[in-house]
């Protein structure tokens, strides 16, 4: 008998989809965050958002990455990509912070506010999306009958 | 609970302890609760996927989802702690 944990989960990835889903709703609330940023705290302050809206939308491609890599290996593999890449980027996430908090542009309320909001409001926004697609399927734009039927 | 958190802060005070490593261990306690969020949130739900492999799609995009959502709570210590630092 094979190792459980040794195979791969089956059907198609759906973290690229869910990720890529979420850079395209930041890609319209971006200028929002960066003006609403620059209303305060000016020109730093937008550059700070814009750096933060870049930070979370690069922390969602890694972790679809990481998943769907591990997700080909097996279900082990998932356990260790989860755990081990929620070390990995937050210590990503710390390094960029702090590669940059010390640069003449970086306003830390703007930069650590932008990080919660967006990383948070994309989350809500997308599962608004993949919860009403769950519960119906035939509602998913794009979904055609016979995948509306599985 | 509060009057040992001032204790805490008050030896941290007298032996020299900076506001640095204060929040910097805060962050890390901040970090942990998620850890072991996304330990079982992750651990369920590859059991359920080996149950039911017909449904590991739509386990993997709440599982997806949810390891998003406790991440959330690392992010906002870290906020909290580079607030905290400028």
């Amino acid at each position: 008998m094979s190792d459980p944990l040794a195979v791969p989960p089956a059907g198609p990835a759906p973290e690229r989809e869910v990720a890529t889903d979420m850079v395209r709703r930041a890609l319209p609330v971006a200028p929002v965050l960066v003006v609403a940023a620059a209303l305060p705290w000016g020109l730093d302050g937008a550059l700070s958002a814009a750096f933060a809206v870049g930070v979370v939308v690069a922390n969602f491609l890694l972790a679809a990455f990481l998943l769907e890599t591990a997700a080909r290996l097996g279900h082990g593999a998932v356990m260790g990509a989860a755990l081990f890449g929620y070390v990995l980027r937050l210590a990503l996430i710390g390094a960029a912070v702090w590669a940059v908090k010390d640069l003449s542009w970086v306003e830390p309320l703007p930069l650590g506010l932008t990080l919660i909001v967006t990383h948070l409001g994309l989350l809500l926004w997308e599962l608004r999306y993949v919860s009403a697609s769950l519960a119906f399927p035939g509602l998913k734009p794009g979904a055609t009958k016979e995948s509306a039927s599985r | 609970m509060l009057a040992n958190l001032a204790i805490l802060a008050q030896e941290a005070a007298e032996e020299g302890i900076t506001n640095t490593g204060l929040a910097a261990l805060t962050y890390g306690i901040a970090a942990l609760g998620p850890g072991i969020g996304i330990g079982y949130l992750v651990g369920q739900s590859v059991q359920a996927m080996a149950r039911q492999p017909e449904a590991a799609g739509m386990v993997r995009t709440t599982m997806f989802l949810g390891i998003a959502f406790v991440e959330a709570l690392a992010l906002i210590g870290f906020v909290v702690f580079f607030l905290g630092q400028a």
